[in-house]
């Protein structure tokens, strides 16, 4: 019990690595995501039929046999919803109408009482095509000679931040031209030049896609699915099938893993259209795991042209970049990627000198979907391997190259905006120490190679400037607490540190804190999507808000009861004190029934429902050709990781002998969960540098299963792995917090690079960096025979 | 469609099931006895996420079919802890933070219970080496080897 003479809180929750508050449910098996979920008899069950080529016209499509099949029950395609959608620009609609632009897009989709009789159907659907010539590279796309995928591209839809260029492949053109970097180059006395390129590759979730949608007699339609954008579901559902938002509901159960994939609005759409057509039937669609890698988003690829060059100081002075995305066949969401890659485009390093140019070009490619680190990754895998071999070509040592040209606070980043408080500096020093990186270590047998790899990052909220979060808080009769949110429990831990917030802010026990669950647009508040690591600042500042607002009202009430203010009153551990008259009384006592005037003259106060919302308000555009602005982004997330490794001559072998990942988190909310992310991140990054691309061949993907696309095992993660973080306050974080899911995985592959280059003198050109093309670099650059 | 008519022991329970020849042991377990805990995440063996244990055994049970299983003994990841009391992988995973999205969390449990089975004592590369097929995208695996170790030690 709270002793009220006591100022001591002891209630201190935020900053402790309290327990997840869903894992009982997630090691008994009683975790519920979408495919769990039971329908009962009445459930049907949706397959797609697709196109078997990358770019082709539809001539004709005949359903009727499929119709006729006995327990086909709904038969549709692009015909019915005409409608094009999209996140940022809307070039795509749920089925392919006239045309098909990657191998595996939807052209029909059919409904049915069983998955066997499902796909029996879609094999008599019967699509007439004619084949048209395919674009399979990025730039080749972006130059004149390519055919024109989009050829409607000027009458689509787009935001004002997105420049499409209608007549061509490219459907974004982003520009920095911060300086002048022709003149800077005559002031360098070292430049390096090289080019990357870094493939598609899979989120795999380990849960794939799935969804179920029904549609009521009146018309109105529920959405059952593993999303990380119910909000944006519901948006962009809507506008296709012209029903009210109001009329949609999504349902969001936990989430079996998204890494952006499961973000925006993607396979979704193809149970809704079938629920369409059989009311009151719910309909369920659920990817296979070859679906998964290529039918749905990837990661686009990226052919970057880097120019970088410093005094003999070693002051970097210019940068140019030019950059390539493989959009592939729409690129409505990956259009904002080469716009988050343009923006940051500089890395977080200081540079007077910037031109880049991140153009966005349509493929015949799998769709470029958001992806953990949203360019970043890609970006920095060019840019921190080419100022790798500038430090070595200018005489520097890494770390002290690094110290010196990394952004600080103050400077003027590449868009023109002034950095805020970074603790770059410590996450250098961080992973420097960890890996003890200036020590040069023997390798522990004569058949190996040793390096060590060093490479820095940055990453902001990549989100329209606008992007809200909403919540409420309220109490129940037990005086406990449930607080209502929209944004995703993908296991990241969330709703752990949502819960944190509110118990700190509201004066309760963590445990005595519920999350309104699972996310539902009918009866949650807004949140815009659950991306771009953004949760814990937006969706945290808007819980923050909402619990102090249901305290404000609680102490207003008591205060007025006890005729005291409510400066002198607090809440710890659920219980109201008053530090002025030692009074106290337990929240179980007010929070719905309030209290009784004096003299039994009625009653005041009443249930406690606390709301807060927030949104970001000071973002704003940046000039089309220069790339200048006042503000771009709200803030960066900054970090390190390096590593030591062995390379086996005789194979090219990597193996991982320590490694480390230091990040500026403002500040950890749950120490535990920031490091279970870093870890995560780090492997996941790992694991596209080692291991992982979508191997394409015109369009088709030739390793769509776990057997050819390897992702890393607990085999693959047998090192050490230092993770401290630093703490530099955001100014606008819910205690200084600012996010760190994705950034983990933004400098590996080039950290990796790096490591490689240390250890064997040859740098490749992208990943991944298999033992077969580290083997076959070391034979060419006769370090080996 | 042909059926068979199976009797097996499901986590202590013992189940008679009729399913039809096609039908995989996940499947039944899923869509027969509503035992939802058990994953699946590639119907063809290789992420384990479908791991339960068949007569002590860790096995894919996608891979599986549901007629083979007449009198077999299954345990599934609803039936590791027992009169409610979390069995000491559970309470310890829950303890080392080895759990994000939780997707691979049954399989992942129920291989390593069968390490723990047959090795009570493991050396870390032998977790490792018993968690190969399990796959997950969220945890970096840390945690999860940590969680084994800290069982068997407990």
């Amino acid at each position: 019990m709270a002793n009220a003479k006591s100022t001591e809180k002891t209630t201190a929750v935020v900053g402790t690595s309290v327990i997840r508050n869903d894992v009982l449910e997630k090691v008994t098996g009683a975790a519920t995501y979408v495919d769990d979920i039971q329908f009962g008899n009445k459930l049907l069950y949706a397959r797609a039929v697709r196109s078997p080529h990358p770019h082709a016209l539809i001539k004709h499509i005949d359903t009727s046999k499929a119709e006729k099949l006995p327990g086909v029950k709904a038969v549709v395609t692009g015909k019915d919803f005409p409608e094009r959608i999209g996140l940022y620009l809307k070039d795509k609609t749920i089925f392919a109408t006239d045309r098909v632009r990657f191998l595996g897009e939807p052209v029909a989709a059919v409904a049915a009482v069983s998955e066997e009789i499902a796909e029996k159907a879609c094999s008599l659907v019967e699509v007439k095509y004619e084949p048209l010539e395919g674009v399979f590279d990025a730039e080749y796309g972006a130059s004149e000679k390519a055919p024109v995928i989009h050829p409607d591209l000027g009458k689509y839809d787009c935001v004002n931040f997105i420049f499409p260029k209608p007549g061509t492949n490219i459907s974004n053109h982003f520009k920095i031209r911060k300086g002048d970097v022709e003149a800077a180059w005559k002031q360098c006395a070292h430049i390096v030049e090289k080019t990357f390129k870094v493939p598609h590759i899979q989120h795999v979730p380990i849960e794939t896609h799935g969804a179920v949608a029904m549609m009521d007699e009146k018309g109105k339609v529920t959405v059952w699915a593993a999303s990380q954008s119910p909000f944006a579901q519901r948006n962009l559902i809507a506008k296709a099938l012209h029903i009210s938002h109001s009329d949609l509901r999504v349902i969001a159960p936990l989430v079996g893993g998204g890494f952006g994939s499961k973000a925006g609005l993607t396979m979704e759409a193809i149970p809704v259209a079938l629920a369409t057509k059989v009311k009151g039937y719910p309909v369920k669609f659920i990817l296979t795991r070859e679906e998964e890698f290529y039918t749905n988003f990837v990661r686009q690829g990226l052919t970057i042209h880097v120019k970088v060059g410093c005094d003999k100081d070693g002051n970097i002075l210019g940068l140019k970049n030019v950059m390539y995305w493989d959009g592939g066949a729409s690129t409505e969401y990956g259009t904002n990627i080469t716009r988050a890659g343009g923006y940051s485009s500089s890395g977080p390093y200081d540079i007077p000198n910037v031109w880049t140019d991140s153009i966005c070009v349509y493929t015949n490619h799998p769709i470029g979907g958001a992806y953990r680190g949203f360019g970043m990754s890609e970006l920095h895998t060019g840019i921190d391997q080419a100022i790798d071999e500038l430090a070595e070509v200018a005489g520097f040592d890494r770390v002290e190259f690094l110290k010196k040209n990394a952004i600080s606070e103050g400077d003027i980043v590449v868009t023109g905006m002034t950095m805020h408080a970074t603790g770059i500096q410590q996450c250098i020093d961080n992973v420097a120490k960890a890996i003890e990186f200036s020590k040069k270590e023997e390798p522990s047998s004569p058949d190996r190679l040793r390096g060590k790899g060093i490479a820095i990052m940055w990453k902001a909220p990549a989100m329209p400037p606008n992007a809200g979060s909403s919540a409420w808080v309220e109490l129940s009769e037990d005086g406990k607490a449930t607080v209502g949110l929209g944004g995703q429990e993908i296991g990241q831990g969330t709703f752990t540190v949502m819960a944190q917030i509110a118990a700190e802010t509201l004066g309760v026990k963590y445990e005595d804190v519920r999350i309104a669950g699972p996310v539902d647009t009918q009866y949650s508040p807004y949140e815009w999507q659950t991306v771009a690591s953004r949760l814990t600042w937006s969706m945290g500042n808007a819980v923050r808000l909402a619990a102090l607002d249901a305290r404000k009202q609680i102490l207003d009430v008591v205060a007025e009861a006890w005729n005291e203010t409510p400066e002198d009153l607090d809440i710890v551990n659920g219980m109201v004190v008053s530090y002025k008259s030692e009074q106290e009384t337990p929240l179980a006592n007010l929070v719905i029934y309030g209290l009784p005037k004096p003299n039994d003259e009625g009653w005041m106060g009443g249930p406690i429902v606390g709301r807060g919302s927030f949104m970001p308000k000071y973002v704003t555009n940046l000039d089309a050709e220069t790339g200048q602005g006042a503000r771009a982004v709200v803030h960066y997330t900054v970090g390190c990781e390096g590593l030591d490794i062995e390379i086996e001559k005789n194979t090219g072998r990597i193996h991982v002998i320590k490694a480390a990942a230091s990040f500026d988190v403002g500040k950890a909310i749950n120490p535990a969960l920031v490091k279970a992310q870093v870890e995560g991140g780090f492997v996941q990054g790992l694991s596209s540098a080692m291991f992982e691309e979508i191997r394409l061949r015109n369009g088709i993907m030739t390793n769509p299963s776990f057997v050819d696309y390897r992702i890393a095992t607990a085999a693959d993660a047998d090192f050490k792995l230092d993770t401290q973080y630093v703490e530099v306050p955001q100014d606008d974080g819910p205690w200084g917090a600012r996010g760190v899911g994705e950034h983990p995985m933004v400098p590996t592959i080039a950290a990796l690079g790096n490591a490689i280059y240390d250890a064997t003198g040859v740098r490749l050109q992208g990943p991944p960096y298999s033992a077969e093309s580290i083997y076959l670099g070391m034979l060419n650059a006769g370090v080996v025979k | 469609m042909s059926y068979s008519k199976i009797t097996l022991t499901v986590n202590d329970v013992v189940e008679t099931v009729d399913v039809p020849h096609h039908m995989t042991l996940l499947q039944m377990l899923r869509e027969k006895l509503s035992l939802t805990g058990t994953k699946n995440g590639c119907s063809a063996g290789e992420c384990g996420a479908c791991t339960v244990l068949m007569n002590d055994e860790p096995v894919n049970s996608c891979m599986v079919l549901a007629a083979e299983c007449d009198g077999a003994r299954i345990v599934t990841v609803e039936g590791l802890a027992k009169s409610g009391k979390l069995s000491k992988l559970q309470e310890a995973i829950i303890k080392t933070g080895g759990v994000q999205c939780g997707f691979c969390t049954p399989g992942m449990l129920i291989s390593a219970t069968a390490l723990l089975k047959r090795n009570p004592n493991p050396t870390e590369k032998e977790i490792r080496e018993a968690l190969v097929g399990n796959l997950c995208r969220c945890t970096g695996y840390f945690r999860i080897v940590e969680a084994v170790k800290e069982a068997a030690h407990s």
